[in-house]
């Protein structure tokens, strides 16, 4: 639909702008230079009036984009709160006036960088056009739930609780997971004294009796394919059968298996069966609770009178030969366990060998509990468990008395093992020699989404497999849209935190498929609009985008051209800056909104000795980091000029060639931190534009130019006397090379 | 002043911390209508007064800068500042809140240009510092303060100082007669928000908190390291300005203590070992952390981080828990008596500094809330049916670290939103 595009452009003159700046002159360069004709100033534009000025042209003239030249895009966003027209902003109050000092020979270049904001302004307002939202959109309202546990059955119920449809897969039998294999559960309220009921079997009679969850039992997903709001599953059973289900998101709730005792032969596993890891000790409750008697010793039939537990057992390992990090759960587990003999019979000797024993929260008062009770608690290091006959015994550093010590004649040793994430293939996975990663390349073979995408057939793992998020704000980033991990597979933990993660995922999912349906962008642009279209008959089939998104958003079709999927985009704009010939673009934010505010900045010529500097900034750090540095009123260079940029990872090299070509003396990218500890919150966005700049060089050469003049940086919200210092030691830096001899071609 | 708004298909939310964040970000980008309640003038909370998160030692307010964004662009939530729940009547998917708003005295027309500031003379402890500063009467909670608008502290109204600040203004901006209103808000559902505050360490009286400016709760010294804190991020220790490069940390002070708080707070070990961090990067090999402790609560991925810190030569960890903190009076230090538990070593260690690892309790507590609710006996809000539509959220409902606030938060979002659906499909 081509829509009748009317420009107006308003200029504050409120905050000491009209006294620092000759606003009749901005308004002339506006309409000259940035060819707006409908051009206002107003003494107070965010007041009440001025904002009836702008929205009375909006509703009775027919404007449809607006530039207003005034604060920050981060100021006054209640009072310029215009949403059904394009917008941009020209920054001249933190970006200019409040940075540069208030005397008569700081006049001249304040006023020259107040016009060039106004000229970027009204050039990007003019290649802006007002997201109309992601026309390619599913309506399916229902949930997959992957996984039958704790998990997932909380997933589906809370699902259908909401009113949303739910398909829920198991690939066992039955549902109930790891936690129908329990006697009983850690309390999770007042008061916490004792063992109380999983509630498993309550869960799956409600599962049943809800028409709205359909369960799948001995079933996996063979294939995944689609987009938030329009997946399609391929539910795959023992018997053969393979059924199509239409679904808006989901939730990944795969569980853990507990780490494989059998590689832990000093602590006497498979040595005796007398030793036990925690699933084998709720085993023995279990049977212990059907016989109706008490927990009996496995070697011969005998009650258990004296049960040690050993924490950490293949945890919390520095040598790298077990698991490094802990499953948080066990030293309550443990402490449950054991009341499982106190409670049947005070006599029974039950010990805890720990080293730090981890009971957050209001697990204190169970663990004082088990202490009323007599449970011993031990600080000591397990160093090995020696069957012999019917009993063990358990050597261990007591790290009390700093002295060895043991405990003789154990009729039962459990071993607190700790979970292994199920998360399916690891698709970052790069194969090396040793046997560590053998094992783990035999782990990584069965998939358990099969997702058909482009960069890998489950969701990405973070660190030792678990699918959680790398954000501390932001629990539920996910790095495939619409899909949600949730419960152990995601991060160790236990039952009530499981259930709390669960109800979270469910919600991010429920939140996700309806955001598909009306064509906006899930976390963190949600409600963004804008999505990215491509110019397929430009492409070179380069395959950058396909590769680089880091959403697996884009697939490839039969011709190997790229093939979007709008509702897995974040619109981070990655693939707009990798795309070596300049095709994706998205309404709001292109090649183009951004290279013609590169462009219409003016150059002063080679002998003004008036360098002109390109920042392009991510908007979510460095930019606001360069506001409080505003706010501050901290003096920065006048020649620099702002772009906020969506992420660095947006930033095509193009905009770099063309300042340098039409004559800019040097361009600065300032992104987030990148690597392990990465804090982009698009994940790699950073990471690829240090790639690519770091390509810059060459092109540089080609020009004959300085490598020095283009920079890239790692900046933080925080580094808000950093971010001036640099620009103001690149000014000076500019200054030493000399001026760019590209200007004025 | 009464007015009835919203509808019973809306969400309340009390606490604009960054569960209350979360919780109303989650409705409203899944389409509902909230309406978030803070008391304090600007959104953020606690997690805004830190100056790194553990255990990726990131900031802070580039989640914060990213949530405001989000408020800033979604319509459906209301936000009321300066605002405090006196009452909540009714029941699931009915119910009235009773809100009364603190005057401001600055309206919107303020641009935050921070004229006021300069004309008014009057200066008050600043609370974004715990009070280890002071700032002018007229202020901008913080850098990153949403609504970024100028507050008037109400001592100074009715002084010239407030008149200063009304010459000053261009805009209009500043309202001297703002009074205190009371608004009723619907809501189907409430989510309880309303976060946690350190325990009293003057409680505490063996530690000294309360006699000896060089023992500090854990709190003020992220404030210390903060560049943009009251010492430009300098740790200069209180009594005399000095570098702190020797710095003890008292764990569970105040927590798992029958005493005081029963639970364990959960944060408390990983926030000390993040704090060893700052230290060093303040310092380098010269700064030396010293941890006394029960037991290092590093849980789960954790315990990466705590290996790291384990690994750090110039932080020592003591099985300890910390008898006693005296000052010699000639140099300012604080000395810390007990005994290591590992081998039973009696000692009396001097430090420049003592942080206290104080506990977390819900700053407003179970029985405190102004419906009948349930709660444990720490006063956190239990999650149970009969608390009906009234959710608790982070750290109102448990001692939690940021990361499961939010997770916690995002399913009490859910649980609101059950709720409203169901007032809306029977309004249908």
């Amino acid at each position: 639909m081509a829509e009748e595009k009317k420009v107006a452009a308003y200029i504050c003159q409120g905050c000491g702008l009209g006294e620092r700046l000759d606003t009749a002159a901005l308004a002339e360069v506006v309409k000259k230079e940035g060819r707006i004709q409908q051009v206002k100033t107003h003494p107070f534009l965010c007041n009440s009036e001025g904002v009836a000025m702008i929205q009375n042209d909006i509703d009775n003239d027919g404007v449809t984009h607006i530039m207003l030249g005034a604060c920050s895009r981060r100021a006054k966003t209640d009072a310029f709160n215009f949403t059904t027209v394009a917008m941009s902003r020209a920054n001249l109050r933190e970006g200019v006036i409040w940075i540069r000092p208030d005397t008569e020979e700081a006049r001249e270049t304040t006023q020259e960088m107040a016009e060039d904001y106004l000229r970027m302004g009204s050039a990007e307002i003019k290649a802006m056009r007002q997201p109309q939202g992601n026309p390619n959109t599913g309506t399916s309202r229902t949930l997959l739930v992957v996984g039958g546990g704790i998990t997932g059955m909380t997933a589906a119920l809370e699902a259908a609780k909401t009113g949303y449809p739910v398909v829920l897969v198991e690939k066992s039998g039955q549902l109930g997971g790891w936690a129908a294999r329990m006697h009983k559960r850690v309390p999770s309220h007042e008061p916490y004294k004792a063992p109380v009921d999983t509630g498993v079997a309550d869960m799956i009679s409600a599962i049943e009796a809800d028409a709205n969850i359909k369960v799948y039992l001995n079933a996996t997903v063979a294939k995944t394919s689609g987009a938030p709001g329009r997946f399609q599953a391929e539910i795959a059973t023992e018997s053969g059968n393979v059924s199509t289900e239409d679904v808006g998101a989901i939730v990944q709730a795969s569980g853990f298996e507990l780490y494989d005792a059998n590689k832990l032969p000093e602590l006497g596993y498979g040595k005796s069966p007398n030793v036990v890891d925690q699933g084998g000790l709720e085993q023995l409750a279990m049977e212990a609770v059907q016989r109706g008697g008490a927990i009996l010793r496995p070697s011969d039939g005998q009650p258990v009178q004296s049960v040690v537990f050993v924490q950490c057992a293949g945890q919390r390992d520095a040598s790298g030969t077990h698991l490094a990090y802990c499953s948080g759960h066990c030293c309550n587990t443990s402490i449950k366990q054991a009341m499982y003999f106190k409670d049947a019979n005070a006599d029974i000797d039950t010990t805890v060998l720990y080293t730090d024993l981890r009971t957050p929260g209001n697990g204190e008062d169970f663990y004082r509990s088990a202490q009323e009770k007599g449970v011993i608690f031990t600080k000591g290091k397990v160093s090995s468990v020696e069957p012999s006959g019917n009993t063990c015994k358990v050597n261990f550093h007591d790290m009390i008395l700093d002295d060895k010590a043991a405990i003789e004649n154990a009729d039962l040793v459990v071993l607190a093992t700790g979970q292994v994430p199920n998360s399916g293939v690891n698709i970052d996975f790069k194969p090396e020699a040793g046997a560590e990663a053998a094992w783990d390349e035999q782990k990584k073979t069965i998939s358990i989404l099969n997702l058909d995408y482009r960069q890998g057939s489950d969701v990405p793992q973070l660190k030792y497999g678990f699918t959680d998020s790398h954000f501390i704000c932001f629990p539920y980033e996910t790095r495939r849209t619409g899909i949600y991990t949730a419960g152990p597979v995601r991060r160790p933990m236990d039952i009530a935190q499981a259930k709390e993660d669960a109800t979270g995922a469910t919600l991010k999912a429920i939140q996700a498929l309806e955001n598909a349906a009306i064509g906006s962008a899930a976390h963190p642009r949600s409600g963004d609009l804008s999505y990215p279209s491509v110019r397929l008959e430009g492409c070179t089939q380069c395959k950058r985008c396909t590769v680089e998104c880091p959403f697996g958003a884009i697939d490839e079709d039969e011709k190997r051209y790229p093939l979007f999927n709008e509702s897995r985009c974040r619109r981070c704009g990655t693939c707009m800056g990798a795309c070596p010939v300049r095709v994706i673009s998205f309404e709001n934010y292109s090649v183009d909104t951004v290279g013609s505010q590169i462009k219409a900045v003016s150059i002063p010529d080679e002998f003004s000795e008036k360098p002109r500097i390109l920042v392009l900034a991510c908007e979510n750090d460095a930019y606001p980091a360069m506001d409080m540095a505003a706010m501050n009123r901290t003096e920065t260079s006048s020649f620099v000029r702002v772009v906020p940029v969506r992420c660095l990872g947006s930033v095509n090299t193009i905009w770099i060639t063309d300042a340098l070509n039409s004559g800019y003396d040097g361009v600065m990218l300032m992104g987030c931190k990148h690597g392990d500890e990465y804090q982009c919150h698009f994940v790699k966005g950073s990471e690829l534009a240090n790639y690519r700049m770091s390509k810059i060089d060459d092109t540089l050469k080609g020009f004959n130019l300085e490598t020095d003049r283009v920079q890239t940086y790692e900046v933080a919200i925080t580094d808000i006397d950093r971010v001036p210092k640099l620009i103001n030691d690149f000014e000076k830096r500019m200054f030493e090379i000399g001026m760019s001899p590209f200007k004025g071609f | 002043m009464t007015e009835v708004v919203a509808t019973n298909e809306t969400i309340l939310v009390v606490g604009g911390g960054i569960s209350g964040m979360t919780a109303a970000l989650e409705a409203a980008e899944t389409g509902k209508q909230v309406v978030l309640v803070e008391k304090n003038p600007a959104i953020g909370g606690r997690t805004s007064q830190l100056y790194r998160y553990f255990p990726k030692l990131c900031h802070p307010i580039c989640g914060l800068e990213i949530n405001l964004r989000r408020l800033k662009s979604n319509p459906r939530i209301r936000l009321l500042t300066m605002a405090e729940v006196t009452g909540i009547t009714g029941s699931k998917g009915d119910y009235t809140a009773t809100i009364k708003i603190t005057p401001r005295y600055v309206n919107a027309n303020c641009t935050a240009c921070g004229d006021c500031a300069k004309a008014v003379d009057a200066e008050i402890p600043n609370p974004f510092n715990y009070g280890l500063n002071k700032m002018k009467a007229a202020y901008l909670p913080n850098k990153m303060a949403y609504p970024m608008r100028f507050v008037l502290d109400k001592s100074i109204i009715g002084t010239p100082d407030a008149d200063k600040a009304k010459a000053a203004c261009k805009y209009n901006a500043i309202d001297l007669d703002m009074q205190e209103e009371t608004v009723q808000i619907k809501a189907g559902a409430v989510v309880w928000a309303t976060g946690w505050q350190p325990y009293d360490a003057n409680k505490i009286q063996p530690y000294g908190y309360d006699r000896f400016k060089n023992v500090i709760t854990s709190v003020e010294f992220e404030r210390l390291a903060d560049p943009h804190g009251p010492t430009g991020g300098k740790i200069l220790r209180p009594s005399d300005g000095k570098e702190a490069k020797n710095v003890a940390f008292i764990q569970c002070a105040g927590s798992r203590d029958e005493n005081h708080l029963r639970h364990c707070s959960r944060i408390c070990c990983m926030a000390s070992l993040k704090q060893t961090n700052y230290v060093q990067e303040h310092f380098g090999d010269e700064g030396k952390s010293t941890i006394y402790y029960i037991d290092i609560r590093a849980i789960d991925r954790f315990e990466d981080f705590y290996a790291k810190v384990q690994a750090n030569p110039n932080v020592s960890f003591i099985k300890s828990k910390v008898a006693k903190v005296t000052q010699d009076d000639a140099t300012g230090d604080v000395i810390l008596h007990g005994v290591n538990t590992e081998g039973y070593h009696r000692y009396a260690t001097p430090h420049d500094l003592c942080v206290l690892a104080v506990g977390m309790e819900p700053s407003v507590k179970g029985a405190n809330i102004p419906i009948e609710i349930l709660a444990d006996s720490s006063g956190f809000i239990e999650a149970d049916p009969a608390n009906g539509a009234f959710f608790g959220a982070g750290c109102a409902s448990n001692a939690l670290d940021v990361n499961r606030s939010v997770q916690s938060a995002t399913a009490a979002a859910l649980r609101a939103i059950q709720v409203v659906n169901k007032v809306a499909r029977a309004e249908v």
